[in-house]
């Protein structure tokens, strides 16, 4: 059953030097996608512990969305590497959980991508839109 | 002078934290002689009414072990909170929600199915399940209300302190009971055990290379474990990285991995969450595809990082059941 009226809220976790650059060139290159994430700059991606994307869900979120630098672009080395890991294994923990791990979306995007930043969050929000609101959602 | 008075009570119980009493052997006659124990139902017969019938705040202190899952355990920690002047939640399953716990992947239905039908030594043809009320010609019978979640006893009551671990050791038992006896009480919500974790203070520690990288994950029972290297950096899952330390290494010394009955350490709210990262840090994993792979030798998630804290994990139990 879905909800014409549905609008997603997703925390975006999004590092300064690469996804966050990107948000901002969207901005300022005027293109266009949902406002639908509620974005959270961070020093790096590696830097974001998993129990803050729990946390996001238990509090409501409908989707979290994780941005970081392409491998090998990571201003300190190696955090996108971590931040690699920690989501699979996490996506693994949230299916046991009963939650789609869908509802966590990790993506790559540099600062030079501000288009690829936009078409993702669309595409997130209609993928979020397709999965309804997260069941852990407190009635309002 | 009277003596204080002392309240032991189990909830969702296996019975081991009882045990843990009567295994401080002479010890337990220290206690006995500086207290007077008015309710313990696992040793002496004592009747609920006699407990509703004291003043408030006249039990000293009230030790409750087993996790919180049906209405008569809500109802007596309940009582016995209006009437204590301190609570302790004894050992993990109270601490944490222990391995009764790990029923929150699951609902009560599911539970009943499980127990009262599909188990191969069940014979039920009548799908008769525990009912809170049945009326019978003579009147009502009642039974407790089994709940769809187990919670830990913070969730259920205020709590002072905790002893943790499954059960706790000896030694944590006395020092805690003669701390809370000799009146010079800690910081409210203080854990009786170490500050620091596992790790910290485990004999195995000094073996991990500088640089730990595992490529697989290894299975307790597929391997014969070395006893002088640590778990973890032999790709075996222990938790002790996310544990708080104080039950003396007991299963490392057996040669077995933690699995955490301590609960996570002081700044940390979920130790699954906090063992998951610290674990996704060791694995040699530099793509998307090797991470996958390697996750998928991690089975069950849930048992691993939380076989003793799902209940209060950020997320407490399964969604959608
Ligand atoms: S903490 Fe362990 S020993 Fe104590 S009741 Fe729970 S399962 Fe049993
Ligand atoms: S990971 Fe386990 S074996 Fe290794 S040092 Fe920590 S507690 Fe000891
Ligand atoms: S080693 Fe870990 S699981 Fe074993 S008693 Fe100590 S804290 Fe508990």
């Amino acid at each position: 059953m879905m909800n014409e009226n549905f609008e997603p809220k997703i925390i975006g976790f999004m590092c300064k030097w690469c996804t966050y650059a990107a948000a901002d060139l969207a901005g300022v290159s005027r293109l266009q996608y949902p406002p639908n994430i509620v974005p959270i700059r961070l020093m790096c991606s590696g830097g974001l512990e998993p129990s803050f994307i729990l946390k996001a869900l238990q509090e409501g979120a409908d989707g979290v969305f994780i941005g970081g630098c392409h491998f090998g672009d990571c201003h300190y080395q190696t955090g996108n590497y971590q931040t690699n890991k920690r989501i699979a294994i996490l996506q693994k923990l949230l299916e046991e959980m009963g939650i789609d791990k869908r509802r966590v979306r990790l993506e790559w995007i540099s600062a030079a991508e501000g288009t690829k930043f936009a078409r993702t969050i669309k595409e997130f929000v209609e993928d979020i839109k397709k999965l309804g609101p997260n069941p852990l959602k407190k009635e309002a | 002078m009277a003596k204080p008075k002392v309240a032991l009570y189990w909830c969702a119980s296996c019975g081991g934290c009882e045990e843990a009493v009567v295994d401080l052997a002479e010890d337990i006659l220290k206690v006995v002689d500086a207290v007077d124990i008015i309710l313990w139902p696992v040793a002496m017969d004592f009747k609920y009414k006699d407990i509703e019938a004291m003043p408030d705040k006249s039990i000293l202190v009230s030790f409750i072990n087993g996790s919180v899952r049906n209405s008569e355990q809500e109802h007596i920690v309940k009582l016995l909170r209006q009437k204590s002047q301190l609570v302790v939640a004894f050992g993990a399953c109270a601490h944490l929600g222990g391995i009764p716990g790990l029923a929150n992947v699951a609902n009560r239905k599911e539970i009943f199915e499980t127990a009262y039908k599909l188990t191969h030594t069940t014979v039920n043809p009548n799908n008769v399940y525990p009912q809170p009320v049945t009326e019978i010609p003579q009147g009502k019978l009642t039974l407790p209300e089994f709940y769809d979640t187990v919670k830990s006893l913070d969730q259920t009551i205020d709590v002072d302190y905790y002893l943790p671990g499954c059960a706790p050791p000896p030694d944590l038992i006395m020092k805690g009971v003669l701390t809370l006896l000799s009146g010079n009480l800690p910081p409210k919500g203080t854990v009786i055990a170490s500050e620091k974790s596992l790790c910290e203070t485990c004999p195995r520690n000094k073996t991990k290379p500088d640089k730990m990288v595992i490529k697989e994950i290894k299975r307790i029972h597929e391997v014969i474990a070395d006893p002088e290297k640590c778990f973890l950096a032999e790709g075996i899952i222990c938790v002790g990285p996310a544990t708080r330390g104080g039950c003396g290494e007991r299963c490392i010394n057996a040669n077995i991995p933690c699995r955490g009955c301590f609960g996570p350490t002081k700044e940390v709210i979920d130790q699954g969450a906090k063992f998951l990262s610290a674990l996704a840090s060791i694995i040699d994993a530099n793509t998307e595809e090797e991470a996958k792979k390697i996750t998928e030798q991690i089975i069950d998630p849930i048992g691993l990082f939380y076989m003793y804290s799902l209940p209060t994990s950020i997320l407490r139990r399964k969604q959608g059941v």
